[in-house]
């Protein structure tokens, strides 16, 4: 029996998390400190691709404070390969990264050696000390030379191409053949990254004895990386527990296996006591997943109505030096949603992964997506400039139809099932984004100058994927004190899974959320876990602590039975207690008579949703100010509508949206990986690489839409994660080109910095 | 290359001593050596905001200033905002506007207000934005932040809350 109390469920929640972290008691990883843990610094690759001829370690070694450095000549174990965990294509096996470099360094920021010391003053002393004889190579630093494979990073595989495949539906070259219309153009989604406000750390304990491995500060993916470490350190997974802290902020890159996951554990091992590591800023910069970095070459065809007939192109992306464990997720998915919320007929990609000498790629909130919805918005708004049709007209002519869905959109990634648009209504949502944003005022008024200022709306529309990967577990215990504790295998990033969860359990036992005690993501808690990515939280570690209430329900019941020596069908559940007339036991009760029988009040649940994926959509809108004489772009009012499914906490989701769009503005206006031709990363502080800050906020308004609950779990989820960001450089790259229109500018490019359109404008006579 | 240098610091209402070395900063000072850990560092180089904390009244970088600096200094670190269990007006703001989500840079906005409210104790909403214009946040994109400081300049003024 399924309670249908909703006193949590749809309201705005205060957060479970709040109180600790307003107080400072939050306990981030480099808040844990352990007896007798020692600190450890890494040197970092000042090259980006160099033969190393020789390491001297003798003076590091030297310095007082000092108990230990290695290099990879000195670690007594295979070194492994760091695994893929996603889209693992043929090809990249021949560049996967080993925790440490081997004989050459392929990217600045690569680990070269390793100090372990009392402190870290200590420890970065002794790095200045070591010696190490690099012998310059050339750096690799676009894809066209990557492509022209004059200089091979990884010898062995005969090329820089990581892999490379086409993927299509329908006839592209019969759709291009007939069309009234085509355009092709070329579009750059710069490289850039993350970057959470917490930079990674870990510590290990490392008893080969016992044998324990404990990794603290863990998260994300918990039992996926506990696997591959133990397989590398040849443990028992049992004896490898991964213990997660409080996190401050994921966004794609933290939590995935990096050289460091194996580095701390083989220093803690050899130093024979707890190791602890934190990642300076600049290792940040350089050391974790940067991500992006799409180049696009699109071409569209369309009748000379607007209705479009094929979409073909090659997306390059540029992986860095290795491939590391987010496979090629950036490319492919990039390439996946080319065509969008849209109805494209016929659509051909040739996607390319090659290897250059940066730090390597991985996921970045809304990967993929990001880059494909600017380049298709920025097509489709050309397009639309080139027919003489208004850019929301001819997205209404395009968007597939409620009646069309669900709308398989095919094998676009190789390996991936095939994959279906499930059921929405796209048009309802651009509709409700068009009224809100003042659409039909502002599409005669484009490029109007206002306070000296060219002022433009730009929109777009996005698709975005959620809920991906394995299934998710969860818990309840209830304790006879009548504490009831939830546990899941899904890992919290800072995003406000604890309250979540706490709201379902408590509508699900019609019970205070008070009395809820969320614990997540460690390996220690649960028997497994599918991890936090993808937008998955919600749906399937909802969706598992629904299911594991709905049993304690029943558990209870059958307790209550017990415990009046009656059957269970003739009782009751509700308010948190099982009934009969005029009789009750609590919880608390029943979970004391479970104790006297030497049993627990406890349900364990697993959420499956056979890999159906549940699509949240909507559209964004951006009115813009630009100043031709700087080419300052002030972003002044932005709207977002975002189908959801069903919104558990609206006032986290509104900060998922909000927090999704500003970081979303960096990414268009800021955020800005720079190398030089030697592949020196020239942004590696917070003072060269930029990033959003109160002062440059726009006026904002998000909508969560929940008309079109999903069919794919129970409680109708969608994720609500991304959808903030995706469409961000596509609405405000429109806006811009709108308002620069009499100038004949076209952003094609990311991010949109003042001296990059000054440039443009300078060229026009502007 | 230093020695040891024995500084006594008023932190959060409390004299603390300690030895510390020349170089080491104010935030590994607290950090380390007083186990205050709510003080976070997120860039160590004074951009980020996230190890701000109130000495003699303003809002400083703790990353950018000595240990020694701040001898016999006034220190007012996050953990010393709360009265005992009841969390201060700004705080219960941020919890009721929902101006947090992972926490780590939340130490830092919170100094950093509580520096600026008392001194500006009716902002407009401009200011607020270019006060906290130093602080980095990357979860929340801002509004809810600064919602939560106009409402706790009301509630510090004994308005009622919104």
């Amino acid at each position: 029996m399924t309670g249908t109390r909703q006193d949590y469920i749809g309201q705005s929640a205060k957060r479970l998390e709040d109180k600790r972290l307003l107080t400072g008691a939050g306990r981030y990883i480099d808040d844990v400190k352990l007896p007798g843990m020692a600190v450890m610094a890494i040197l970092r690759s000042p090259h980006a691709h160099a033969r190393i001829r020789g390491i001297d370690l003798s003076a590091a070694r030297a310095l007082p404070g000092v108990t230990d450095a290695f290099s990879a000549a000195d670690i007594d174990m295979d070194l492994p390969e760091i695994p893929l965990r996603l889209a693992p294509f043929q090809g990249f096996e021949r560049f996967l990264q080993r925790p440490i470099a081997e004989g050459k360094v392929r990217y600045v920021g690569e680990p070269v050696a390793v100090v372990v010391a009392a402190d870290r003053y200590i420890a970065e002393d002794a790095l200045d000390l070591i010696e190490i004889d690099f012998e310059p190579l050339p750096a690799v630093t676009t894809v066209d030379q990557a492509s022209a494979g004059d200089t091979l990073i990884h010898e062995d595989a005969g090329e820089n191409m990581g892999t490379r495949y086409t993927v299509d539906r329908g006839d592209t070259d019969a759709a291009f053949a007939d069309a009234a219309y085509t355009r092709r153009e070329t579009f750059v989604t710069n490289r850039h990254g993350a970057v959470p406000m917490e930079t990674r750390g870990l510590i290990a304990e490392f008893d080969p004895d016992t044998p324990l491995l404990r990794l603290h500060g863990a998260t994300k993916v918990n039992f996926f990386n506990r696997r591959h470490l133990a397989a590398a350190f040849g443990l028992p997974e049992t004896a490898v527990e991964l213990i997660e802290t409080d996190v401050g902020g994921g966004f794609g890159a933290r939590g995935e296996l990096y050289p460091e996951d194996y580095l701390v554990p083989i220093a803690s091992r050899r130093a024979g006591r707890p190791v602890k590591w934190i990642e300076d800023r600049r290792e940040n910069l350089t050391a974790t997943n940067h991500s992006r970095d799409i180049i696009c070459d699109l071409e569209i065809a369309a009748t000379d109505d607007g209705r479009i007939l094929g979409m073909r192109g090659t997306v390059q992306g540029d992986m860095g030096a290795y491939i590391r464990t987010n496979g090629g997720v950036v490319p492919s998915k990039a390439a996946q949603f080319l065509p969008g919320p849209y109805r494209v007929p016929a659509f051909s990609c040739d996607v390319q992964f090659l290897i250059t000498n940066k730090t390597p790629v991985g996921t970045f909130r809304g990967p993929g997506r990001f880059e494909a919805n600017f380049c298709r918005e920025r097509l489709l708004d050309l397009m639309a400039g080139d027919l003489g049709i208004d850019p929301a007209e001819i997205r209404l002519r395009n968007l597939i139809e409620p009646a069309e869905l669900p709308f398989r959109i095919g094998e676009l990634v190789p390996g991936d099932p095939d994959a279906t648009f499930d059921r929405g209504n796209y048009p309802s949502a651009l509709n409700r984004l068009l009224a809100e944003a003042g659409y039909d005022d502002w599409k005669h008024r484009q490029g109007e100058i206002i306070d000296g200022r060219a002022h433009g709306l730009g929109i777009a529309c996005f698709i975005e994927s959620s809920a991906a990967g394995p299934p998710e577990s969860a818990t309840i215990a209830v304790a006879p004190d009548g504490g009831i504790e939830i546990r899941t295998g899904a890992s919290s990033v800072g995003q406000g899974t604890e309250t979540g969860l706490a709201q379902i359990c408590a509508d699900g036992l019609e019970i205070d959320i008070g009395t809820i005690a969320v614990l997540h993501g460690s390996t220690t808690l649960v028997e497994t876990g599918g991890g936090t990515f993808h937008s998955r939280n919600t749906v399937m570690a909802g969706n598992a602590t629904r299911i594991a209430a709905e049993t304690l329900r029943r558990r209870a019941l059958e307790l209550g039975g017990l415990r009046w020596n009656c059957e269970p069908d003739g009782l009751a559940y509700g308010d948190g207690a099982v009934a009969r007339d005029g009789e009750r036991l609590s919880l608390a009760d029943l979970a004391a008579f479970a104790e006297s029988r030497g049993e627990r009040l406890f349900a364990a649940a697993t959420f499956d949703n056979e890999k159906k994926l549940s699509y949240s959509y909507g559209a964004h809108a951006a009115l813009v100010a630009v100043d031709i004489a700087t080419g300052m772009v002030d972003v002044k009012k932005y709207v977002l509508t975002e189908e959801i499914g069903r919104a558990l906490n609206p006032a986290m989701v509104q900060g998922q949206a909000i927090g999704g769009l500003v970081q979303g503005l960096g990414g268009t206006l800021l955020d800005h990986m720079v190398y030089d031709e030697d592949g020196q990363l020239l942004t590696g502080s917070f003072a060269d690489y930029l990033l959003p800050t109160s002062d440059c906020l726009p006026e904002i308004t998000a909508i969560a839409l929940e008309e079109s609950p999903s069919e794919f779990n129970p409680m109708g989820f969608k994720g609500a994660g991304e959808g903030g960001i995706v469409a961000v450089a596509a609405a405000v790259g429109n806006a811009v080109s709108q308002a620069l229109k009499v100038h004949d500018i076209s952003i094609t490019e990311l991010p949109i910095t003042p001296d990059r359109l000054r440039k443009a404008l300078r060229a026009t006579g502007a | 290359m230093t020695g040891p240098h024995r500084i006594s610091l008023n932190v959060n209402g409390q004299i603390q001593t300690c030895e510390v070395d020349a170089r080491m900063t104010l935030a590994d000072c607290l950090r380390e050596k007083l186990d205050l850990t709510g003080t976070h560092l997120g860039c160590e180089h004074g951009v980020c905001g996230a190890c701000t904390v109130i000495v003699d009244g303003a809002a400083v970088r703790s990353c950018l200033m000595f240990a020694v600096q701040a001898a016999d200094a006034d220190i007012t670190t996050v953990e010393g905002l709360a009265d005992g269990d009841a969390l201060s007006p700004l705080q219960q703001a941020f919890h009721d506007n929902f101006a947090l989500q992972c926490g780590f840079c939340t130490p830092g906005f919170l100094t950093t207000a509580e520096a600026f409210l008392s001194e500006n104790p009716s902002p407009t909403r401009a200011e607020i934005q270019s006060a906290i214009s130093g602080n980095i946040c990357r979860c929340t994109g801002y509004v809810s932040i600064i919602d939560a400081i106009l409402d706790a300049a009301a509630r510090r003024r004994g308005e009622t809350p919104t």
